[in-house]
Formats: structure tokens, C-alpha cells, sequence
């Protein structure tokens, strides 16, 4: 008899908890929501700032976004699916790969203003790129390569061994096995890793601060080598550096920011349950 | 004639040695029986005769195996050329997760021996066949694999491992996972394929090597204790083990 209702005590704890984990975030959301909402109308999504960014959208911010996060895209995912194909598929285990995982988990906690610093000096300065959407894409693709290479490798590791003796064995080789046996099945989880780091590269402030992001410029980019504005620089220079800014527009702009977050997260959750429920091993 | 001839082959996991000094013949389209007690190094041995044991790091082979005189071992051979010569059956059916034709269509097309759809329809459908499937499967060809009983499955990875047209088969105890009468069919079609193939079977089930096979070898400690005509060796072993082996499973 005790030692059911120690577990039923336990499970009740556990889920008290994991309920009290929810709340915090439902809260911000709907805190977000209920500020920001009245500020969201086509005018804002669709014009840029004016009148000292009191005034008018937010239509630069949310493209140079957009814009960043394929950016990010372009220049991290080759790289990271490679890095994790051969990571987990070619490399043996040695010193060198050991280094190579160890760089990996290290790049992973470095904090994002140290990327945004490497990115100036490295892409803006260096390689003479200016501040553009191209230094700020590959700052933003280099901070994002670990975590996109640690889940592409796990999503790759968890495909069963089996199906690459039997494609072996058939006289496959081994690029031909990776390619027709492996990636289809660590697919899932290779999108999902890309998308949660993009989401986490759209949200970020640090690394684009000194490598590409326009305080004001109400035209649009026309080439990689243009300044953007973006959403979270945005969002940091209308809350600090302008006073008498409406309370409205800083919580609109907050909200499309976390919505595209929100939304890049919940692909990513989606896709990985819709597969996984397709999953036939 | 001899397919495959191994010569003083012995085969390394790191420092422990899996197989010593291992002398035998392997004749083309027969069938060669391999028993022997759990662990004794029947499936280290079948895969060395394809080369599936390099996936495993730091084994060592010495030795030869010659397949058609050429050592399999010998460092210019080529081990995908030398799978698509030596196919392999498992222990456990295996088909990949995918529709039945696209299991038996793999191999051909990464091999990229068909030209044109139709004669990758044409190797799928006479793989089938050999395989003694096509007529439980011909309606479904776009069906799941895994949606086959076990027997079925196992008949089709045969059919996938045919469909590359190797010249010797391996199977790892194919029937281990099968019901009796699954199992039968198997044998009759390793009965059938001899006429085509060279086939090597690992089976723990002694029954089975003496109704479906040539030749048996009998493996113990990673050494090769006898090797004889099924018949003479089941009713006449020369060694003390082997007969102890054979009447003690059987009795
Ligand atoms: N990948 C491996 N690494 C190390 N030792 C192995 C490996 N595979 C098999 N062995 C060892 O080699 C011996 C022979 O194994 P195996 O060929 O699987 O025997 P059998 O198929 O006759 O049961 C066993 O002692 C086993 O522990
Ligand atoms: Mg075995």
C-alpha cells in the first residue's frame, strides 16, 4: 500500500511540474499577444518605418530576416551535413576526430556576441565583405553549424546498421549506401536540427550587430554585399535608443518576431512527429 | 571443380583469433553446409569469403581464399566487385523498409546494369520468380516489404541478393527465424538455385545440412574439424567430434 502511493505521490509531483515548465512560456505569449496585437495591421507588416521609426512597418526588419535566416541556411547546411556524414559514417576514431567533436561541443557554447565579433573582423574586415548580408549570413551560419551537425549526426547514427551491411553486401559502396540507405532515413532528423537552428539564427541580435544589420534604412537590399535592417536588431533599437517610442510598435514587433520563431519550431516538431509515425522499423 | 579454394586461412578480431588454419574446397553449384556449435566462427568464416568482416575495425586475415583462382584478399581486388560476385543472405529477413520492387530493383540500379525501365522490370520479375515468390507478390510489386510474413521476406531478400546475378550465395542460417514450413521452401529453392549458384549455408539445425546440402564442414574452436560429403560425414564421421557433435544435437 506505501509504496503505491509513493508513486502515485511521485508521478503527481512530476506532472505538477511539468505543467509549472508550460506556464511561464504560455504566459509570455500571451503577454505578447495581448500588448502586440493591437499594433499589427497590413500598414505595419507591408511599409517601412517613418517619422523616426514611430510611425509606419516594419517591412525592411522582417524581410532582412527572412532574407538572414536563407542566408544562414545557404551557408550552414552543406557544411553541417557533410561535417555529420563524416563524422558518422567515415571518420574512425581518433585523435583528429576526437578534436574535431571537442571543437564542435565548444563552438556550441560559445556566446553569440563572440561569433558577431569573429564575423566583423573575419567577413566584414578580412575578407573585405563590409557589413552585408553576406558576413552576416555566414556569422550566423558558423554559430549554427554545431548544433545542426550534433542532431544530422544522431539523426544518421540512429539508422539501423543493418541496412548498411545488407546495401554492402549488395555491392554498394559506401557513398552509394550514405545516399540511398542512410540519408532518406536520417532525413527527418536532419530537417529538424536545420530548422531549430534557423529558428534560434533568426532570433539573434549579437551576431548581426556588427555584420550586417542597419540601424535605419528603409530601402531594401539589392545584393548579397547591401546592409539589411533585421527583426531582433530592430526590436533591441526601438526598446532602447528611441525615446517617446509607442509601447505598441516595440510589442508588434516583438510578436512577428516570435512568431516566426514559433512557427520555424513548430515545422520542425511537426515534421519530425509526421515521420516518425511513418517510420516503418 | 572448385568455385572457392581456402588455404591455411586464419582470421584475427584484434588479438583474438576467430579462425586457424582452415584448408577447404568450395565446388561450384553445390551446395556446402557449415555446422558447428554457437560462437565456433561459421559466420566470421562466410564473411570473409565476401570481405564484409573489413567493415569491422582492426580484423586481420591470413591466408587465401581463392574464388576462381583469384585470392579474395589479395590487396588490387576490388570488395564492391567482389560482393556483387559473393551475395549474402542473413540470419534475420532484412528487407529494406521499402516497397517489394524497389528491394529487389536496389542492387541493379546502383549498379546501373539496366538501361531502361523495362529490363529493371524484367531482372525484378525473374529474380522474383527464381526466388519462388513472383506468384504471391505479382499484384503487390508496389506493396511494403515488411507488410510479407517472414518466410516471404526471406525469399525476397534471396531475390535481392539474385538480382545482382552473383555467381556464389552465402546464407546465415536463412531459416533460424522461420517456421518449419517457410523453412522447407527455402530449402527446396536452395535445391533449385544450385543449378545457378555455388551456395554456402551456416545452419545450426543439422537436420537441415544433411536433407539440403552437398558437402558439410564441421566448425569447432574456430577450426575446421571435418569436411565431407553430407552423407559420409553425417553417417560415417571420421572424428571422435564430430560424431559426439552430430548424436548428441540429434539424440
Ligand atoms: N565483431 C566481432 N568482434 C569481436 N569478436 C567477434 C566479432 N564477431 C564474432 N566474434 C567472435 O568470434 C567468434 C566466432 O563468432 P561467430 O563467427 O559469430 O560464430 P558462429 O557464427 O559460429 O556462432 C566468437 O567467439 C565471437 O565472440
Ligand atoms: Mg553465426
Amino acid at each position: 500500500m506505501k509504496r503505491q502511493q509513493t508513486q502515485k505521490l511521485a508521478v503527481g509531483i512530476i506532472t505538477t511540474v511539468s505543467f509549472l515548465v508550460v506556464v511561464p512560456i504560455l504566459l509570455v505569449l500571451i503577454f505578447m499577444i495581448a500588448n502586440g496585437i493591437g499594433g499589427i495591421s497590413w500598414t505595419f507588416l507591408s511599409q517601412p518605418p517613418r517619422s523616426g521609426m514611430t510611425e509606419g512597418g516594419i517591412l525592411p526588419a522582417i524581410l532582412g530576416t527572412i532574407f538572414l535566416t536563407l542566408g544562414t541556411a545557404i551557408a550552414a547546411i552543406p557544411l553541417a551535413i557533410g561535417a555529420a556524414i563524416y563524422l558518422s559514417e567515415y571518420a574512425s576514431d581518433n585523435r583528429l576526430t576526437r578534436l574535431i567533436r571537442l571543437a564542435i561541443v565548444n563552438l556550441a557554447g560559445i556566446p553569440s556576441i563572440v561569433y558577431g565579433l569573429f564575423g566583423l573582423g573575419a567577413f566584414v574586415l578580412f575578407l573585405n565583405f563590409g557589413t552585408s548580408i553576406l558576413a552576416g549570413s555566414l556569422t550566423l551560419g558558423l554559430m549554427t553549424l554545431p548544433v545542426v551537425i550534433s542532431t544530422a549526426e544522431e539523426a544518421i547514427l540512429s539508422v539501423p546498421q543493418e541496412f548498411r551491411v545488407v546495401s554492402l553486401s549488395l555491392g554498394a559502396t559506401r557513398w552509394q549506401t550514405i545516399r540511398h540507405q542512410v540519408l532518406p532515413h536520417a532525413l527527418p532528423g536532419i530537417i529538424t536540427g536545420v530548422i531549430l537552428g534557423l529558428g534560434r539564427a533568426a532570433g539573434e541580435t549579437a551576431p548581426i550587430l556588427f555584420t550586417v544589420a542597419a540601424f535605419y534604412l528603409p530601402e531594401l537590399p539589392q545584393s548579397i554585399f547591401d546592409q539589411t535592417m533585421a527583426l531582433p536588431y530592430h526590436l533591441y533599437v526601438i526598446s532602447t535608443q528611441i525615446p517617446g517610442m509607442p509601447m505598441e510598435i516595440q510589442y508588434a514587433t516583438a510578436l512577428v518576431l516570435l512568431l516566426i520563431v514559433l512557427s520555424l519550431t513548430l515545422i520542425a516538431t511537426f515534421i519530425r512527429s509526421s515521420m516518425r509515425r511513418r517510420r516503418e522499423w | 571443380m572448385n568455385k572457392i579454394e581456402v588455404r591455411n586461412f586464419s582470421f584475427f578480431y584484434g588479438d583474438f583469433q576467430a579462425l586457424s588454419g582452415l584448408n577447404l574446397p568450395i565446388r561450384k553449384n553445390q551446395i556446402t553446409a557449415l555446422i558447428g556449435p554457437s560462437g565456433c566462427g561459421k559466420s566470421t568464416f562466410l564473411r570473409c569469403l565476401n570481405r564484409m568482416n573489413d567493415t569491422i575495425d582492426g580484423t586481420r586475415a591470413e591466408g587465401e581464399i581463392l574464388l576462381d583462382e583469384q585470392d579474395v584478399y589479395a590487396p588490387d581486388v576490388d570488395v564492391v566487385d567482389l560482393r556483387h560476385r559473393v551475395g549474402m543472405v542473413f540470419q534475420r529477413p532484412n528487407p529494406f523498409p521499402q516497397s517489394i520492387y524497389n528491394n529487389v530493383a536496389f542492387g541493379p540500379r546502383i549498379l546501373g546494369t539496366t538501361s531502361s525501365g523495362e529490363d529493371l522490370d524484367e531482372i525484378v520479375k525473374e529474380s522474383l520468380k527464381s526466388a519462388a515468390l513472383w506468384n504471391e507478390v505479382k499484384h503487390r510489386l508496389q506493396e511494403p516489404a515488411l507488410a510479407l510474413n517472414p518466410g516471404q521476406q526471406q525469399r525476397l531478400c534471396i531475390a535481392r541478393t539474385i538480382a545482382v546475378k552473383p555467381e556464389v550465395i552465402l546464407m546465415d542460417e536463412p531459416c533460424s527465424a522461420l517456421d518449419p514450413v517457410a523453412t522447407l521452401r527455402v530449402e527446396e529453392l536452395m535445391r533449385q538455385l544450385a543449378e545457378a549458384y555455388t551456395i554456402v549455408i551456416v545452419t545450426h539445425n543439422m537436420q537441415q545440412a544433411a536433407r539440403a546440402s552437398d558437402w558439410t564442414g564441421f566448425f569447432w574452436l574456430g577450426k575446421l574439424v571435418e569436411f565431407n560429403k553430407t552423407g559420409d560425414l553425417f553417417t560415417y564421421p571420421k572424428e571422435d567430434l564430430t560424431e559426439s557433435y552430430i548424436t548428441g544435437r540429434q539424440g
